[in-house]
C-alpha cells in the first residue's frame, strides 16, 4: 500500500468519521448534561443540579432488573429464531425451486411493512383470542384458543419482531449460500458425505460471517424495540413486556421527566456496549479476512 | 400603445380579481376520532367564511398526540397553533400559564350554554382556558333480549350486585356469550380510567389530603376484587389486553352482555352499519354502591392555543367556528343529529331532534352531570378529576398501576400483590415528585 | 449447476418452499384481504377467506380523508434522499476502510455501529430542542438529517463487506496503469460493486421509509412522510383495521414495486456482501 493510498485513504474517511462524531458528541453531551439535571418539561424553570440521583432513581426501580431480562430475552430468542431458520428457508430457497423468484418476495415481504403495522395486524386480526384467525383456527380444532397477550405476552412479541427480521436474515444467508462452490459440495457427496455432515462441515463455515453480520445488525436494531410494544401489550400484563427502551418511556418520557429519560438512555447504552463487547469476543473473529 | 394599455389593463385586472389577502395558516392537532375527523372533513365550511386562513391537520392517536404535542409545547417549539387536550392537561396547563384563555371567542359563543361540569374541568382561577369540543362520561350498555331471556330488567341507577348478579346469570361460555366486558388493556386511560370510577363508587381515593397514596385501603382492596373475580365469572378470554376498541369489536359481535364504558360508545353499538346487536342496545347509569358516587367518569376533548403563538386571531376564529351551535346544526344538516359531537351544551340536549335521533342522549347528560371533577370521590381528595388526577406525574404512575392491575386479571399476581406494588410504585413516584416528605 | 436433481426431488423442494412462503407471506395477504372489507367484516368471526363483500370504500375514505400522494412524496425524498447522501459519505469510508486498513479499522467499524446504541425515546428532547433552534422541524432536510445519519452505519458496513470482496489485483492492476486513487475509484472500483451498492441502497431506503419515531416526532405537516400518514388511522375510537390496511397498504405499495423490481440485485449484491 502507498503511502499516497494511505494518505488518501484517511481523507476519505473523514467525512464519515467527523459527521458521525457530531452525530454523536452532541446529542451525547446533552443527555449527560441533562442526566445530572432535575430537569421535567412540565415545570420547565426548576432545572437544578442533582448530580447522580437520576441514575440512582432509574437503576433502583423495581422494574429495571426484570427489564433487563426481557431485554436479554429478546433479543436472543429473536436472533435465535432469526438465524436457524433463516438458514434453514435460505437453504430451501437455494434448492431448485419453480417460481422462485415469487417465493423470494414473499419471504421478504414482512421487511417492507411499518413495524407499528405489522404488529397490530398480529394483536387484532390473527392472535386475538376471541376474533383473531388463530383463535378461530384452533376452535375449529376443537382446542381452547390461546390467550397470546394474556398467557404469552413475551413469547408473542417475540413471535412478531422474529417474523419482521426473519426476511433480513434469510436474504443475507440465501445469497451467501449461492456462492458456496458446488464443486466442494459434489466432492463431499462422492466422499460418501450424508447430507447433514455435509451441512455441518461445508455449509455453515462457509456461513460463518454473513451469519456474524446478521447477530451484530441485528442486535442494535432488537436492543431498541419499541413500536410493536407500544401498540399491542402496554409493557403489560405487570412488567411482562417491559424492555429497557420502554422503561426509559414509562419512566420518563410520558411524564416529561427528560433527567431521568437521559439516565436510562444512557444506561440503555451501556448495557449495549456490554452486549456488544461479549459478541465481539465470540463471533467477532469471523469479521476479519 | 394600444398594445401597451392593454397589457397593463391585464396585469390590473390580475390585481383586481385576487383577494389580496394575507394568508394565514393554522396547524392543528388533533385525536383521530370520528367527531374529529369529521371536523376535519367540513373545513371547508370554515375556509369559505374565511378565506385568509388555510388549515394543515395533524391527526394522530391520543397518545402518541399528547407525547407530541407535549414535548412541543414544553419545549416551545411552535409547531401547533391550535391543540386539542383533554381535560387531564388543561388544569396543569392553565396553571402553568401556557394556554391563552379564551375570553374573545366572539358574542355568539355564549360560554354560559356550556355543561356546567365540563365548563368547570376546563376553567382554571376563573378563566376558560380551553373550549370543550367533545364531552363524555360512561354508563352501562346492555342487550336488552339477553336480560329478557334471564328474565331480568336494568333499572336506571343499577347498583353493583345487580351488576355482578345480572353478569353471572347471562353468562353461557360455550355459546360464546360473556356477562360483561370490561377495560383491561394496562395504561391510565384505559383500564385505570375505568378501574378508578369504580374505585370512586366504593368510596375509595387515590390520595389522602396528604397525598399518601391510597392502595392499601380496604376499599381499593374490595375493588379490584370484585373486578377480577368478576371478569373471571364472567368476562371475556384475553380481558387483560382488551381496551375500548377490542369491548367495541366483542360487544358489536354480541358477545357481551354488558359493557360499561364511555357514552361515546353508544352511537356505535346501535349503528346497524357496525353492529349486529344494534336493535337490542338499552342504556343505564353506570353502577352505584349507593355511596353518593356512581363509576363513571368525566372526559372532554377541547380546543385550545398555546400561549406565545402569533396566530392567536385566526386561531380564536376556529375554535369559536368548531365549538359553536351552529357548528352542531352544520354536522345534523349534513350527516344527521345523532352524529353530532355530544357533551357540550344544555343547549344541544334541549334540541328536540337531538333526543329523538340518540336515544341515549338523556342519560349522557345525567351521567355527565353526575360527575364532579371537583369532588370527585366520597372522601376529601387534594386532586382534580375524576377517573384521574390532575398532576404531571399521573400519566407515569397510572400507566404503572394499570400494569399491576392489569396482571392481577391475568392472573399473574394475586390482588393483594398488585395492590401492594401499586403503593409502593405511587409512593416511590411522590416522595420524588415532593408531593409526600 | 452442473448438479441433475430428480424431478421429485425438485417437486418437493418447490411444495416446501411455497409453504413456507406462504406462511410467511399470510400476515400481509390477511391485511391486504381486510382492506376490501367493511369494518364489520374485517373483524368479523367466522373469518371470510375470499366470498365476502368486496368493497373499495376503505380506499375511498382513506383518499377523501388524506392526502397520500403528499405523504408519498415526502416519504420518497426523505427516504431517497437520505440514502443517496448517505452513499456518497459512505463509500470513499467503506474504501478507505477496506483498501487502506489501518489497525484501527476494526475499532473504527465498531465504533460506528456503536452510535446506534442509544434507543431513540432517551434522547428525544435533545434532538427535539436542537432541531427547534435550528429551524429545521417539520423540514425534510431536517429529517434527512437524522435518516442519513442514523443509517450511516449500516451503509458503511454493508458497503465494507462488498468492497472486500474484491480482488485487490484488479484494483493494483489499474493502479499500475497509472490512475490515480480517484479514477481507481470512479472507473474501476464502483462498476465491480454495483450489485452491491444497489442492494445497500434498497436496504435502507426499506429502512429509511419505515422509520416511524423520528418521522412522527420531528415533522408536523409539511414533511410528514406515510408513517405519519399511517399513524392517523391508528387505534382511533371505533373501528379502523379496514381502514389501516388500506393505508398499510397504500404506503408500502411503492416499496413492494421497487423490491419486485430489484430484488434480483438485492440477492446477487447480497452475494457479495456476507461472503468469505
Amino acid at each position: 500500500m502507498t503511502k499516497e493510498t494511505q494518505r488518501v485513504g484517511r481523507l476519505a474517511l473523514t467525512p464519515a468519521v467527523a459527521l458521525l462524531f457530531i452525530w454523536m458528541i452532541v446529542p451525547l453531551a446533552m443527555t449527560i448534561y441533562f442526566s445530572t439535571l432535575h430537569y421535567t418539561l412540565l415545570n420547565p424553570g426548576t432545572e437544578a443540579f442533582i448530580g447522580l440521583d437520576n441514575y440512582y432513581y432509574f437503576l433502583t426501580d423495581p422494574a429495571f432488573l426484570y427489564s433487563m431480562r426481557n431485554t436479554l430475552l429478546l433479543v436472543g430468542s429473536v436472533l435465535a429464531i432469526t438465524i436457524v431458520l433463516g438458514t434453514l428457508i435460505a437453504i430451501l430457497l437455494d434448492q431448485a425451486v419453480v417460481g422462485r423468484s415469487i417465493v423470494r418476495l414473499m419471504v421478504i415481504a414482512p421487511f417492507f411493512i411499518m413495524p407499528t403495522v405489522s404488529a397490530l395486524v398480529w394483536k387484532n386480526l390473527l392472535m386475538h383470542p376471541v376474533s383473531g384467525l388463530f383463535a378461530f383456527l384452533a376452535t375449529s380444532l376443537g382446542l381452547t384458543p390461546i390467550d397470546w397477550f394474556t398467557d404469552a405476552p413475551l413469547l408473542a412479541i417475540i413471535l412478531i419482531v422474529a417474523w419482521q427480521w426473519l426476511p433480513f436474515a434469510t436474504l443475507i444467508l440465501l445469497t451467501a449460500l449461492q456462492s458456496l462452490d458446488e464443486e466442494q459440495k459434489e466432492a463431499a457427496e462422492m466422499d460418501g458425505a450424508g447430507a447433514v455432515s455435509a451441512f455441518f462441515y461445508i455449509t455453515l463455515p462457509h456461513l460463518a460471517r454473513p451469519i456474524t453480520v446478521v447477530i451484530l445488525i441485528e442486535t442494535i436494531f432488537l436492543l431498541t424495540v419499541f413500536a410493536e410494544i407500544f401498540v399491542t401489550t402496554g409493557g403489560g400484563p405487570g412488567l411482562a413486556t417491559t424492555n429497557i427502551a420502554f422503561l426509559i418511556y414509562l419512566q420518563a418520557l410520558i411524564e416529561f421527566d427528560v433527567g431521568t429519560a437521559s439516565a436510562g438512555g444512557l444506561v440503555a447504552v451501556m448495557i449495549a456496549n456490554i452486549v456488544a463487547f461479549f459478541l465481539v469476543r465470540i463471533v467477532g473473529r469471523n469479521l476479519d479476512a | 400603445m394600444k398594445h401597451h394599455i392593454g397589457a397593463l389593463a391585464g396585469a390590473l385586472s390580475l390585481f383586481a380579481a385576487a383577494p389580496c389577502f394575507a394568508q394565514t395558516t393554522l396547524t392543528i392537532a388533533t385525536v383521530n376520532n370520528g367527531d374529529m375527523i369529521r371536523m376535519q372533513g367540513l373545513t371547508s365550511n370554515f375556509t369559505a367564511k374565511n378565506p385568509d386562513i388555510t388549515v394543515n391537520w395533524v391527526t394522530l392517536e391520543e397518545n402518541v398526540l399528547r407525547q407530541r404535542v407535549t414535548t412541543d409545547i414544553a419545549t416551545k417549539g411552535g409547531q401547533f397553533d391550535v391543540l386539542t387536550i383533554g381535560t387531564y392537561e388543561v388544569p396543569i396547563w392553565g396553571k402553568q400559564n401556557w394556554l391563552v384563555p379564551l375570553d374573545k371567542l366572539g358574542a355568539s359563543y355564549d360560554a354560559g350554554d356550556l355543561l356546567p361540569k365540563i365548563r368547570d374541568a376546563d376553567t382554571v382561577g376563573g378563566k376558560l382556558y380551553a373550549a370543550p369540543f367533545y364531552g363524555e362520561s360512561s354508563f352501562t350498555m346492555y342487550r336488552t333480549d339477553l336480560f329478557k331471556k334471564a328474565g331480568l330488567a336494568m333499572p336506571n341507577a343499577p347498583t353493583w350486585d345487580f351488576v355482578i348478579d345480572a353478569a353471572k346469570k347471562i353468562t353461557d361460555k360455550s355459546a360464546g356469550i360473556y356477562g360483561v366486558c370490561l377495560r383491561g388493556k394496562a395504561g391510565w386511560g384505559e383500564n385505570m380510567a375505568f378501574l378508578t370510577a369504580m374505585a370512586n363508587s366504593y368510596g375509595a381515593r387515590w390520595f389522602d389530603e396528604k397525598w399518601q397514596p391510597q392502595f392499601n385501603s380496604p376499599e381499593w382492596k374490595t375493588t379490584l376484587t370484585t373486578y377480577v373475580n368478576l371478569m373471571h365469572d364472567a368476562g371475556p378470554p384475553g380481558a387483560s389486553s382488551n381496551g375500548f376498541n377490542e369491548n367495541l369489536a366483542l360487544f358489536n359481535a354480541g358477545k357481551c352482555g354488558m359493557w360499561i364504558d364511555a357514552t361515546v360508545a353508544a352511537s356505535f353499538v346501535t349503528d346497524p352499519k357496525q353492529s349486529r346487536v344494534a336493535d337490542n342496545v338499552g342504556f343505564a347509569l353506570a353502577p352505584n354502591n349507593g355511596l353518593g358516587k356512581n363509576a363513571n367518569w368525566l372526559w372532554a376533548w377541547n380546543l385550545a392555543i398555546p400561549a406565545g403563538s402569533k396566530k392567536v386571531e385566526a386561531a380564536e376564529k376556529f375554535i369559536a367556528w368548531a365549538t359553536s351551535k351552529e357548528y352542531a346544526e352544520l354536522v345534523a344538516s349534513k350527516e344527521g343529529w345523532a352524529r353530532v359531537p355530544p357533551g357540550t351544551r344544555s343547549s344541544l340536549y334541549q334540541n328536540a331532534e337531538y333526543q329523538k335521533s340518540a336515544p341515549f342522549a338523556k342519560l349522557t347528560l345525567e351521567s355527565i352531570d353526575s360527575a364532579d371533577p371537583n369532588h370527585p370521590t366520597v372522601k376529601p381528595v387534594p386532586y382534580v378529576g375524576v377517573q384521574y388526577a390532575a398532576i404531571p406525574e399521573f400519566q407515569g404512575i397510572g400507566t404503572a398501576v394499570g400494569q399491576q392491575f392489569s396482571a392481577a386479571l391475568a392472573g399473574t399476581t394475586s390482588v393483594d400483590a398488585a395492590l401492594a406494588a401499586a403503593q409502593a410504585q405511587t409512593e416511590r413516584e411522590m416522595k420524588r415528585a415532593g408531593y409526600i416528605k | 449447476m452442473a448438479r441433475r436433481v430428480s424431478t421429485t426431488h425438485k417437486l418437493v423442494t418447490t411444495v416446501a418452499a411455497w409453504i413456507v412462503g406462504f406462511v410467511i407471506f399470510f400476515p400481509i395477504l390477511w391485511m391486504v384481504l381486510a382492506s376490501f372489507k367493511t369494518e364489520l367484516e374485517a373483524f368479523a368471526i367466522p373469518p371470510s377467506f375470499l366470498f365476502f363483500h368486496w368493497t373499495t370504500e376503505n380506499y375511498a375514505a382513506v383518499q377523501e380523508r388524506s392526502d397520500y400522494l403528499h405523504h408519498a412524496i415526502n416519504s420518497i425524498v426523505i427516504a431517497g434522499g437520505s440514502t443517496l447522501i448517505a452513499l456518497l459519505i459512505a463509500i470513499p469510508a467503506a474504501w478507505s476502510m477496506a483498501f487502506a486498513p489501518t489497525k484501527r479499522t476494526r475499532d473504527v467499524l465498531l465504533w460506528m455501529l456503536s452510535t446506534k446504541m442509544m434507543p431513540p425515546v432517551g434522547v428525544l428532547v435533545p434532538i427535539y430542542l436542537l432541531y427547534r433552534t435550528f429551524g429545521l422541524l417539520d423540514s425534510r432536510g431536517g429529517l434527512i438529517i437524522v435518516l442519513c445519519l442514523g443509517n450511516l452505519p449500516i451503509v458503511v458496513w454493508m458497503l465494507f463487506t462488498y468492497f472486500k470482496e474484491i480482488p485487490r489485483d484488479i484494483l493494483e492492476a489499474a493502479r499500475m496503469d497509472g490512475a490515480t486513487v480517484g479514477r481507481e475509484l470512479i472507473y474501476v472500483l464502483t462498476p465491480m460493486a454495483l450489485p452491491g451498492i444497489a442492494s445497500t441502497l434498497l436496504l435502507n431506503v426499506i429502512l429509511a421509509w419505515n422509520e416511524a419515531f423520528w418521522t412522527l416526532n420531528l415533522s408536523t405537516s409539511a414533511a410528514a412522510p406515510l408513517t405519519v400518514f399511517i399513524a392517523s388511522y391508528s387505534s382511533p375510537e371505533g373501528l379502523f383495521w379496514a381502514k389501516l390496511s388500506a393505508a398499510s397498504t397504500l404506503a408500502i405499495a411503492p416499496i413492494l414495486v421497487l423490491g419486485w423490481f430489484s430484488q434480483r440485485q438485492l440477492v446477487r449484491g447480497l452475494t457479495f456482501g456476507a461472503v468469505k
